[in-house]
């Protein structure tokens, strides 16, 4: 469909929004033009739906991953500081101290090239082209050994084909079944079977901040 | 222990009765300068009306401040503060002392340029001004706005002292703003949509996926908030409130909304707000605020510092599923309970303020407050909390908090068994 005969659509729909006859509107506001529908429609969903036409490799993604990335998640995605690490993980969500990362606990590859694409780099956001964000991803994936051929070419197309470890770790909302929390007289007298004492302190750990006023 | 409220009858009919008067009256004491003196404000003029064009909080209320703890994240345009609860009082958060949670910092819209953008399964997508959202009919509501990571650092055991810093990713204020419902009929839903995405203008553009049926039931678009346009930390000029439910979903600097008839599963709604369980599977969606109530003073941050004697606890107890119906308060770490005051408005999904007034005999206590709300739900203890969802959810921990103060009235963050 050609611009210009968008545009005489949606000035008809225009027209139509302020006709009092829709009654159950308020007539305000005007449509929106496709160009503008693009410019910020950039979600991307699990399904693909969202993804432009693009492509990029693990080896394209290396080279833009140091200079756009590494700074701050570090060159092997393991986190500088306190900033996320986005590889390994695998396995440690049963353990005491789980390490969640894009390849141990992300259940979808649309979620990485639609974070990075609306909010990386950080400071720089909506900077990258789309091949720039497939490359990225792709080299994501192959640090968390999702892709295993670092040449793979991640496209539009070859996208639906990736699944992610944890794609079956997660369960609704079962609060309201499981956790019992719901019902009954609290305990109001004699709760405990005897005098209640201290078993651990903040101040052991002493990492209130301190008050400078 | 010895029953408190014995006690505190005894030592109130003491006080009022005359016998109490007269021993009052024997005691030599010093004359109070501060009132046998005279006082600069006393004699000399103070400023004009026109000193502060906005007026500020006195000189003497400048420890009444936001503040964050900064080993938690990595950088302070994408982290948090927290709210002083300590030194607040009824169920209102002064719009500045309102915590901040941002991703990319605070954007800077001039309302102006701002536009509101719905489209997707809609008939008639559609851009709104700010001038198109003020000719909407408007609501005002009073809703509370938790963070799903208030109280997140104490999973593992009492961690900070103090009730900013463990409870204070939790503000209320009154919205106002147009019902989203209008919004989206304006541009007309389409039947096989099932759930919206706002979006935000700032640099991290932030997402959320929430059910078309949360949208069409109580969800506003807000551009006031307690009678003044939203603060820019808070999202001006518009921002999108969803009562009860976790802080996230209240996208700031709302810029678009889309519908949809699948979620969109990003970044903060599986990566981050996911609540991973004991066995290693995760809970998502985890939308409601559980019931929860803290004592905000004393507090660890708000020690007693009169001595023994006629002694107020303050507290605040909230619910995203309703209201609160009762807060019981324990002084000997939950093994005996006492019906608390709730004091001030009753509303839907907001900070109720609760009261329980005693005569401290100046021994330790185990501080504890408990909330049931108007469905049901009763607030937990940490060991309840956690024998279901371990140590590793990060989000949704809404345990009884125990504050243990001493003898001298200073108050530390303790848990006890």
């Amino acid at each position: 469909m050609s611009k210009s005969v968008d545009t005489v659509i949606l000035v008809a729909a225009g027209l139509l929004c302020a006709v009092p006859a829709m009654a159950d509107t308020f007539g305000l506001g005007r449509p929106a033009t496709q160009a503008e529908i693009v410019a910020w429609d950039i979600d991307v969903r699990p399904d693909g739906e969202g993804l432009p036409e693009g492509q990029g490799t693990a080896v394209e993604g290396e080279e833009i991953y140091a200079e756009q990335c590494a700074a701050c998640h570090g060159d092997f995605g393991e986190g500088i500081d306190r900033w996320p690490v986005l590889v390994g993980g695998v396995d440690t969500l049963e353990n005491d101290r789980p390490v969640k990362t894009i390849g141990s606990y992300w259940p979808y590859a649309s979620t990485i090239w639609d974070y990075v694409h609306r909010a990386m780099p950080f400071g720089e956001a909506q900077s990258l082209e789309d091949d720039e964000v497939y490359a990225i991803t792709a080299y994501l994936l192959y640090m968390n050994d999702i892709i295993e051929d670092d040449e793979a070419v991640l496209s539009h197309e070859t996208f639906g084909d990736i699944v992610m470890p944890n794609a079956d770790g997660f369960i609704p909302d079962n609060r309201a079944t499981v956790d019992e929390m719901v019902g009954g007289a609290p305990c109001m007298k004699d709760c405990t079977a005897g005098p209640v004492s201290v078993t651990m302190r903040a101040r052991v750990l002493d990492v209130t901040p301190e008050d400078e006023n | 222990m010895a029953s408190p409220d014995k006690t505190a009858l005894s030592r109130r009919a003491l006080l009022s009765g005359a016998a109490g008067s007269a021993a009052l009256a024997t005691v030599a004491r010093a004359d109070d300068p501060a009132i046998t003196g005279m006082q600069e404000w006393n004699q000399y003029l103070g400023d004009g009306v026109d000193a502060a064009p906005y007026g500020v909080p006195s000189e003497f209320e400048a420890d009444v401040v936001r503040r964050d703890v900064p080993w938690l994240t990595a950088d302070p345009v994408s982290s948090v503060n927290f709210t002083p609860l300590h030194k607040l009082e009824g169920i209102i958060t002064p719009n500045g002392l309102c915590f901040e949670r941002h991703h990319a910092g605070v954007a800077l819209i001039d309302p102006a340029e701002h536009r509101l953008m719905i489209n997707g399964l809609v008939d008639r997508p559609l851009v709104f001004t700010m001038e198109d959202i003020k000719r909407f009919p408007r609501e005002n509501k009073v809703y509370f706005l938790e963070c799903a990571a208030n109280t997140g650092m104490e999973w593992r055991g009492a961690q900070l002292n103090g009730c900013q810093f463990t409870h204070g990713m939790v503000h209320c204020v009154m919205y106002t703003g147009v019902p989203l419902r209008y919004l989206l009929e304006e541009a007309g839903v389409k039947t096989n949509a099932k759930w919206i995405m706002p979006e935000g203008a700032d640099a991290s553009a932030m997402t959320r996926s929430i059910p078309l049926e949360k949208a069409l039931d109580d969800c506003l678009v807000a551009f006031a908030m307690n009678g003044e346009a939203l603060r820019p930390e808070q999202g001006y000029p518009l921002r999108i409130v969803v009562p009860g439910w976790e802080g996230n979903m209240w996208v700031k600097w709302l810029r678009r909304i889309e519908v949809g008839d699948e979620p969109w599963h990003h970044r903060e709604e599986t990566s981050k707000y996911t609540d991973l369980l004991e066995g290693g599977k995760a809970r998502r969606f985890t939308w409601e605020m559980d019931v929860k109530s803290v004592i905000t003073s004393p507090s660890p941050q708000a020690p007693i510092t009169h001595g023994k004697g006629h002694t107020v606890i303050s507290g605040l107890a909230w619910s995203g599923r309703g209201t609160i119906d009762r807060v019981d308060v324990s002084l000997d770490g939950g093994r005996n309970w006492q019906t608390a005051r709730i004091d001030g408005p009753s509303h839907d999904k907001a900070l109720h303020r609760f009261y329980h007034e005693f005569d401290w005999d100046g021994s330790p206590l185990l501080l504890q407050s408990r909330a049931v709300d108007s469905e049901g739900w009763v607030q937990p203890t940490k060991d309840a909390l956690r024998a279901v969802r371990g140590t590793e959810s990060i989000y949704h921990n809404n345990s009884i908090q125990t504050w243990h103060v001493r003898d001298g009235g200073e108050v530390e963050n303790v848990e006890v068994g």
